[in-house]
């Protein structure tokens, strides 16, 4: 009798490994990113390949590259280099957010923006494009006020702001954060915003509404070195900060009293997690408009490829998010040539789907 | 060096949850906490374990005030096995008794021999690979346990260890529980302090070194179990007529209803 048990209990765990160990994947994600984004260089109205790309590269590396200024090198040291560096950092960015809040919530489908801070941004953007616009001509509002950054996201970034610290406010109270609350107060002040947003759209003549709907649909195409630079610096204070709490995020996991129970100062791990998701997606948004799910999809692919130990899950995400935002950047550059679709038309449609499939999977296996 | 609550009392939007409550578990012992549905026993693990702070009174650990200590070395010496788990991640089971090693600083390996050894402990290593989400309850509760087994593994240089469980034996079945029993006695012959709510009298009776009943927010008696268990308390607590015997092998109390 025994032996039965044990060979049935044998052949169960067996089935249920997980499909890529987390260093495997770590790895295949690191070597693919380099590779797609040399790939996106080429990619574009005007289609350069390989050769001419290495070659560019190569000459501009060498002493003498002044000399030589060809339309080639513009095009992508001017034009695609920031703008693919632009989608690696904002994938990384709203992709390792995502795992983040996942884990702070304590849900799987949660997502950076629940925080309130992308409904502040909009909000923050559409007054800017509405006032500013009518005070001071459509020309200052989008050309460089702030180290080469428009007016709308320095607006979008304070809408961010503000709408954060009111959701974290409402749910703080004397005992502490309740990230039940702050869900609510999230929702809360989405509808709030969108409310808002309806309202300025409403007051906008046609030209602002374009500016408006185009800055929602999330939009790459305005990268520059200045934002590569903003961007990159977040991105980095980001990934060398979320290794620290990683663990205290896994014990999280089972709740919050269970973490405080293994030596974890969970309210002092909330500020930090929030404050750090805060100013990412913030910048994030200021600088690339809403790129959505890409913080909602990719934690949770990462999730279901190699386990929810954030230890593994936060670089893995940032890796894949990167190379999701690049690849749909790409796309965006040539599915409707001559012109460009905004990038966030893209990582929805690729998103979405995909992200239908996966909760089938999920209610068949329940 | 004891976890002793002195003359605790907790107040909570207009109800008293708990009146003036003294009670210590002493390392080495069983302490075990009954009493009917809604009298107190869950509110005072959560004010002995820190989670809330009492109103009235003083919750003393290791010759200071609870909350005096550092919440790292805290969690070296206190662990606490809630009755119902949140998780809903697909951890498995070796990840999540890893998890109980986070307060410690011994390294993978030492770690990862302990996460084997603790679930070996309690009949769960056939579980080390599995996803923690498709479990059953009993399965859930035994690597919840071998996980609160991993937190206190080794001594601590700093204080007598305690372990607190909130009815850690409501989803096992007979093997289980005993398995569960046998545990806990082994860790109190170690040093460990233990807690434990209990619903089964006879199991308390069994396992336990100190009894303390609770009753309508406040302790009806305590003591070792053959002081405390009467027909009279029983019937004046619980409500339910019964008779005490004694069981034939360990000469306990054995409750007949």
């Amino acid at each position: 009798m025994p032996t039965t048990r044990e060979s049935w209990r044998a052949k169960e765990w067996t089935s249920s490994l997980r499909r890529i160990r987390s260093p495997w994947l770590l790895a295949i994600l690191a070597l693919l990113l380099p590779a797609v984004a040399l790939f996106s260089m080429t990619v574009g109205t005007v289609s350069i390949s390989f050769v001419d790309a290495w070659h560019a590269m190569a000459v501009s590396l060498s002493a003498d590259s002044q000399a030589v200024t060809s339309q080639t090198q513009v095009i992508l040291f001017d034009i695609r280099l920031p703008r693919v560096l632009l989608a690696m950092f904002v994938g990384s960015v709203l992709a390792s957010t995502g795992a983040v809040m996942q884990g702070l919530f304590r849900n799987p489908l949660a997502d950076p923006s629940l925080i309130g801070v992308s409904g502040g941004a909009s909000v923050g953007a559409s007054l800017v494009i509405v006032f500013a616009t009518g005070l001071f001509g459509s020309s200052v509002v989008e050309s460089g006020v702030l180290m080469g950054l428009s007016l709308v996201a320095a607006g979008a970034f304070l809408g961010g702001f503000v709408a954060t610290i009111l959701v974290y406010r409402l749910a703080t109270s004397g005992i502490g954060t309740s990230v039940t609350t702050m869900l609510l107060a999230g929702i809360a002040i989405g509808a709030l915003a969108g409310a808002l947003n309806s309202l300025l759209s409403y007051f906008a003549d046609n030209d602002m509404l374009r500016q408006i709907s185009l800055w929602q649909m999330g939009n790459l195409s305005a990268a520059s070195w200045s934002k590569v630079f903003i961007m990159a610096l977040v991105s980095l204070i980001l990934l060398l900060r979320f290794p620290a709490d990683s663990a205290a995020l896994n014990a999280l996991l089972l709740g919050e009293s269970e973490a405080r129970h293994l030596g974890i100062d969970v309210q002092q791990v909330k500020r930090r997690l929030i404050v750090l998701t805060a100013l990412g997606v913030g910048v994030s948004v200021a600088l690339a408009g809403m790129v959505g799910f890409v913080g909602l999809v990719i934690p949770h692919v990462v999730r279901l490829l190699i386990g929810p130990d954030h230890r593994w899950l936060i670089p893995c995400s940032a890796l894949a998010g990167a190379i999701l935002l690049v690849i749909a950047d790409s796309l965006a550059r040539v599915v409707v040539l001559p012109a460009e679709l905004p990038t966030g038309i893209l990582t929805a449609l690729l998103g979405a789907p995909f992200f239908i499939v996966l909760l089938l999977q999920q209610r068949r296996e329940v | 060096m004891t976890l002793a609550a002195h003359n605790i009392s907790l107040h909570l939007s207009g109800f008293d949850l708990l009146r003036n409550v003294s009670m210590q578990v002493q390392p080495g012992a069983v302490t075990a906490i009954v009493g009917p549905n809604g009298a107190g026993k869950s509110s005072l693990l959560r004010v002995l374990t820190g989670e809330m702070a009492p109103t009235a009174g003083e919750v003393i650990f290791n010759q200071r005030p609870l909350n005096d200590w550092p919440v790292q070395l805290k969690a070296q010496m206190l662990a606490v096995l809630p009755q119902h788990s949140l998780l809903n991640f697909p951890f498995t089971a070796n990840e999540v008794v890893g998890l109980g090693r986070i307060p410690h600083q011994t390294g993978t390996n030492r770690d990862a021999e302990i996460i084997a050894d603790a679930l070996k402990l309690v009949d769960a290593q056939y579980l080390q690979r599995r996803f923690y989400t498709q479990m059953s309850g009993g399965e859930k509760q035994r690597v919840q346990l071998a996980r609160v087994l991993a937190q206190i593994w080794l001594p601590c240089e700093h204080g007598e260890q305690f372990l607190v469980l909130d009815e850690p034996t409501s989803a096992f079945d007979l093997a289980h529980q005993q398995l569960t029993l046998d545990i806990v006695r082994q860790l109190a012959s170690r040093g460990v302090g233990v807690v434990m709510v209990v619903h089964d009298l006879n199991l308390a009776a069994r396992c336990a070194d100190n009894l303390v009943v609770f009753n309508g927010g406040e302790v009806a008696a305590q003591g070792s179990p053959e002081q405390v268990l009467t027909e009279q308390l029983i019937d004046q607590v619980f409500g339910v007529k019964v008779t005490i015997a004694r069981h034939p092998a360990t000469n306990k109390p054995l409750i007949i209803s």
